[in-house]
């Protein structure tokens, strides 16, 4: 199982390489959130898969047993803030698309006006 | 007591306070006050109670360490977050005459006292990923301040900005998967006690190497500045102070924290890439900081030599160098947020940041003109100013452990440092006339007033210096033995 989860998360990790690596500034943002994706996978798999129990103390639950509720947590915190971070992405760039007249990160490099 | 949280509470507090009536101007500007003085009088009170009763110790919800969220608020951390606290308070002062009124009507103040909010968290943490979502708390401010105003320069370089902590983030988390998946744990001071029973220490260090890459980013190291330049010079003045002061500054810190706490394994490979990376960054900063014409961009160039400094006092891991650098990171705290103060007035009166413009502000402004003058002695390290006695330490650290090229490479930089900034003196403030902004009296003392006081501090930073040595020495002994920081977590020994 780990070994599946390990393929899924490199698969995600070059998706994500591959469209941060395009001009487009749509495609840089779609790419830093699968970006996020793997390393949430990452979490859960580093964490241990197979707990068959919730990790709630009660008879006859022993702790080999038990998922580990820390990694989900950690998840769970790490989802909230690279949707936070995404979504306040994808309106700078889109405001910047509006301004600047264009999506091509090669046309946001640094004004000459200062040197 | 909780009282390790209040320097995070209470501006965290004030920035609620100040988002209930974001276009009253006075109501902002007092209680952005009140907030920023009570946070530093909270700090400077932990500051004192960390000296007499020992660390300050936090769990969350009161489930006991390594399970909780553990908050740590010892010698390091208070000194950081005290002077964190002190440059914020000028750069609010500054900011009432030299943030224009649509940036005060949009929540500026909130947004500035939420990046002390993460910043002071990001100093206090005593876990790992703790530190990760506080990274995040300041991350989000520092986009915010960045992108505020909305001006076509702000907007490409926030969305680069952006771009790169993302992608810095997303590390962040890898890295911090991988080390909970080897040591099983996440507070710092459990990880401290791990590490040392591991039988395979080598992937200890590939992780730390990943997450050195991580702050590399944020305290722009070589080869990971490249960022830095354009992100810090498109917003206004007193957010590049702050960006400029506080920022890098954090990135520092973690890297102090992770390799004396998490990571003293193999020193030999990790300490010798700390004192690489160092002096090449010192390097980039010199040549930046000689070559560019434009004010604002030498100034920035000098935050990399700073930083390449203090990560190079890090590398030498002695207790002189530790207490050279901790008291290098405070003065250099005060004193790039002065230059910048500096600066910001420096680009008012002449209306330009072009270097070969300027010219005879001695004669109009000799006031201003004086206090430019000591700010740079500060920073260059000449005695009795206070960049000396941290750069006297780190060298002597140095030295004695046997860095002779290196130690002397510090000493080469700081006579650039010096280079570069009488240069600015040389062509604004002597040669002959250059050009100049018709500026009302009342704004231009208005921006003095702080800035001056901000240079007398960092004088008296140098001059007393012997009222802030006891907090540093406790620091630096803290930095040598790592034991020390996991009994009083772990076991509450004080």
């Amino acid at each position: 199982m780990e070994f599946v989860m390990c393929a899924v998360i490199g698969f995600l990790f070059f998706a994500a390489v591959y469209l941060m690596l395009s001009r487009n500034v749509l495609r840089i943002i779609l790419g830093t959130a699968i970006l996020s994706h793997g390393a949430h996978l990452l979490i859960l798999t580093m964490g241990g898969l197979g707990g068959e129990k919730p990790p709630v103390l009660q008879d006859g639950v022993k702790n080999a047993m038990m998922a580990d509720p820390l990694p989900q947590a950690l998840i769970l915190t790490a989802i909230v803030i690279s949707f936070g971070v995404t979504a306040l992405l994808l309106v700078i760039g889109y405001r910047t698309y509006q301004t600047a007249k264009t999506d091509k990160i090669d046309d946001l490099k640094e004004d000459e006006f200062h040197e | 007591m909780n009282s390790a949280v209040f320097p995070i509470i209470v501006p965290l507090f004030f920035a609620i306070l100040l988002m209930f009536a974001p276009t009253q101007r006075v109501y902002q500007k007092i209680v952005a006050t009140i907030g920023i003085l009570s946070t530093l009088s909270m700090s400077v009170f932990v500051l004192q109670k960390v000296h007499t009763d020992g660390a300050q110790v936090v769990t969350f919800g009161s489930w006991q360490a390594p399970f909780g969220i553990t908050m740590v608020a010892d010698s390091i951390s208070t000194l950081f977050v005290t002077a964190a606290s002190l440059v914020t308070l000028f750069i609010i002062w500054y900011s009432f005459t030299a943030i224009d009124r649509e940036r005060e009507g949009n929540y500026y103040y909130a947004v500035v006292l939420l990046m002390l909010v993460g910043v002071n968290g990001a100093f206090t943490t005593g876990d790992l990923f703790n530190l990760f979502v506080f990274f995040e708390v300041f991350l989000m401010a520092s986009y915010l301040l960045s992108v505020l105003g909305g001006t076509k320069q702000q907007l490409k370089e926030s969305l680069k900005y952006m771009f790169i902590n993302v992608f810095a983030s997303a590390l962040f988390v890898i890295g911090v998967a991988m080390l909970y998946a080897v040591v099983g744990t996440l507070n710092m001071a459990d990880i401290s006690v791990r590490v040392t029973q591991l039988e395979q220490p080598a992937i200890v260090t590939a992780i730390s190497v990943v997450l050195f890459i991580v702050f590399a980013f944020k305290a722009a190291l070589f080869p990971f500045f490249f960022w830095l330049p354009s992100a810090y010079s498109a917003p206004p003045i007193p957010i590049m102070a702050l960006f400029g002061a506080l920022l890098t500054k954090v990135g520092v810190y973690s890297i102090l924290r992770t390799y004396t706490l998490l990571f003293p394994l193999d020193t030999t490979f990790t300490h010798t890439l700390l004192m690489i990376l160092g002096i090449a960054t010192m390097v980039v900063g010199c040549i930046g900081a000689l070559a560019s014409w434009n004010v604002v961009k030498i100034i920035i160039y000098n935050i990399f030599i700073a930083v390449g400094l203090l990560i190079y006092s890090i590398s030498l891991f002695n207790e002189e160098s530790f207490a050279g650098m901790l008291y290098y990171t405070v003065h250099d705290m005060l004193i790039k947020a002065a230059l910048f103060l500096l600066v910001g007035l420096l680009v008012y009166v002449t209306g330009t940041q072009q270097l070969r413009q300027m010219g005879g502000i001695l004669t109009r402004y000799p006031t201003f003109a004086w206090t430019f003058f000591i700010a740079i002695l500060c920073i260059a390290g000449i005695p009795p100013f206070s960049g000396f006695i941290g750069k006297m330490l780190i060298v002597k650290g140095g030295f004695a452990s046997g860095h002779i090229a290196g130690s002397i490479w510090v000493l080469f930089s700081s006579l650039i440092v010096l280079w570069s900034m009488i240069r600015i003196f040389i062509y604004a403030f002597w040669s002959k006339e250059g050009r100049f902004e018709t500026v009302p009296k009342p704004t231009y003392v208005k921006m003095l007033v702080p800035t001056v006081t901000l240079v007398a501090l960092c004088v008296a930073y140098g001059i007393f210096s012997s009222v802030v040595w006891p907090y540093v020495q406790d620091g630096a002994k803290l930095l040598m033995d790592p034991t020390l920081y996991s009994q009083f977590v772990l076991k509450g020994v004080k």
